[in-house]
């Protein structure tokens, strides 16, 4: 899809997103609240059909930050949506993994890292966390000791 | 009362000595034929993601050239790539020529790895060999340029920490020739070969809907017709002054995957000489005094596929978060929609040809806790009759019966 298609195409979720980031070396950011990013996704995938690459947990203090990086291999654009997990405590969000199979295992990961639940997630069983690892730590939460 | 089912469950790995890594595959049979996969994997977990923050910007490329001893060039390039994003930096012409020299060397050993993994997972130890002494030259180039076979730690933020001497260039060139022509010559017999043919055509077979579902890359992505390289369509290095194609095939089967890869190696092999040629003078880094706050999203084509890398820097001298999907990540879960249905033996070649490599049945488990017995011994043996009359009937071979004889 060539870029200004891209752009235009953005425009129809421009209501669940809180704000469009275009950065440089062609990358742009969609930043939501969690509750819109299922249907941010599911855009991007079905409807832009752009090719998912992976999703980054982060724990940044106040919130939770799920990124999807999504290709748009046409350009080199990649385009990550930033969705905001507000407070700690039973942090979720839904699972894309039913539109999009390839996103099973990274889910999976970032529930086992970071303790986020991944709602309606087919399979969410441990995958990179030994089977004997005591329930509720988390390593990549800051308070997770060094 | 309710019956109870036996499955069998034939487990291939965690360890052997084949695989690079512990993976540990389920397969529940009937028959010979594969009705579900399951796998385990993280048996060798390391945080390298977490060690990354308690790392400097500088350090951890040497870092990441550990994720994985084949990419242990791609790995620290996609990370250069995000941090260089996030400063705005150009390292020199002659350092981004560097890095595609380096980084094709690098796909040429891999890919001929794999065909030789390939050909001894199939019985077929002649390719092995000839796959593997050919690769050989390719490490002892490496070994030249950067000191070491693998884990090359030549890229640094700003360019590269080492210059190809210029001396250098006419060997390498002479070294390229003699690659391409034994390639050739390998890709030639593989190609021509009838029993590779009728080991591996229609094999596997990895739809483009499921490529593109299971967001697979590299020579598995484009083994399904799904024509994306990083190198072309979101250039780095110097990718966009050479001129290479991009190789795709679109069966989706095991052969589609290694023709890929065997032609790969032809086009990695005019990359390296055209950079050889136009290898432009000049230093190999620029000083870099500091990262500012931001993200970057860096990749690099490895052998197996995209690498991508996210970096978010504060302003500090470490990045708070360095997130690492290498290609395996996504290539290895297209497994439930490659071997679901195929026979045992098609399998563990099936799980290869991502190029993660297994190949191992370590023994048979019967599962309990279903609805009752599938096969008897009768009922078993039939099974068996059933599939040599249809290979029989396939290879058009002729009838035998011992009174013949």
């Amino acid at each position: 899809m060539k870029q200004e298609e891209l752009n235009t195409k953005l425009l129809e979720i421009k209501g669940k997103l809180i704000d469009v980031e275009h950065k440089p070396h062609n990358r742009i950011f969609l930043l939501c609240e969690s509750e819109n990013a299922y249907a941010v996704n599911k855009f991007l995938f079905k409807n832009v059909a752009l090719r998912f690459i992976t999703a980054t947990g982060i724990d940044s203090d106040d919130c939770f930050e799920i990124l999807y990086h999504y290709s748009n291999d046409e350009t080199g654009c990649v385009v990550t949506v930033k969705a905001f997990i507000r407070g700690r405590d039973n942090p979720a969000i839904e699972s894309i993994t039913p539109f999009l199979p390839g996103a099973e295992w990274i889910e999976r990961e970032i529930h086992d890292i970071l303790g986020i639940d991944f709602k309606n997630h087919p399979n969410l069983k441990r995958l990179i966390l030994a089977d004997d690892w005591p329930e509720g730590v988390y390593p990549l939460r800051k308070e997770a000791k060094k | 009362m309710k019956e109870t089912i036996k499955k069998p469950v034939l487990a291939v790995g965690p360890f052997h000595p084949l695989q690079e890594e512990m993976e540990f595959f389920q397969l529940t049979l009937d028959g010979e034929k594969v009705t579900d996969i399951d796998v385990r994997i993280s048996y060798n977990h390391r945080g390298i993601e977490k060690i990354s923050e308690s790392l400097q910007f500088d350090q951890v490329p040497f870092l990441v050239s550990r994720v994985c001893g084949i990419c242990s060039a791609s790995h620290p390039l996609a990370y250069i790539n995000a941090v260089e994003e996030i400063a705005g930096i150009t390292p020199p012409e002659r350092a981004q020529y560097i890095r595609v020299i380096i980084n094709e060397l690098e796909r040429i050993h891999s890919h001929l790895l794999w065909v030789g993994l390939a050909g001894h997972f199939i019985g077929y130890d002649t390719v092995f060999m000839w796959a593997w002494k050919y690769r050989e030259p390719v490490l002892d180039l490496l070994e030249e340029i950067t000191g070491n076979r693998n884990n090359y730690g030549n890229v640094r933020v700003g360019g590269c920490r080492e210059d190809i001497p210029n001396e250098l260039v006419p060997k390498m060139l002479k070294e390229m020739d003699k690659v391409d022509k034994k390639t050739a010559m390998l890709t030639n017999a593989v190609l021509d070969d009838p029993i590779i043919h009728a080991r591996l055509k229609g094999v596997g077979v990895l739809t483009k809907q499921a490529a593109i579902d299971y967001a697979v890359t590299g020579p598995t992505a484009r083994g399904s017709g799904v024509a994306i390289d990083v190198r072309r369509d979101d250039p780095y290095a110097a990718y966009a002054d050479l001129d290479w194609n991009v190789i795709s095939q679109p069966e989706g089967d095991v052969f589609a995957k290694a023709v890929v890869r065997l032609l790969e190696v032809l086009e990695a092999v005019k990359i390296i000489k055209q950079a050889l040629k136009k290898l432009p003078d000049g230093p190999v880094t620029i000083e870099v005094k500091e990262i500012p706050p931001g993200e970057g999203c860096g990749r690099a084509e490895a052998p197996r596929g995209e690498t991508f890398h996210y970096v978010r820097s504060d302003g500090g001298n470490r990045p708070v978060r360095h997130k690492i999907r290498a290609p395996s990540y996504v290539n290895v879960p297209s497994f439930k929609a490659s071997c679901i249905g195929e026979d045992i033996a098609d399998v563990t070649i099936t799980l290869a040809a991502v190029d993660p490599c297994y190949s191992c049945t370590e023994r048979l488990a019967v599962v309990d806790g279903h609805n009752k017995i599938l096969h008897n011994y009768e009922s078993l043996l039939q099974m068996s009759h059933e599939k040599t009359a249809r290979i029989k009937k396939e290879i058009g071979a002729p009838e035998w019966k011992l009174e013949d004889i």
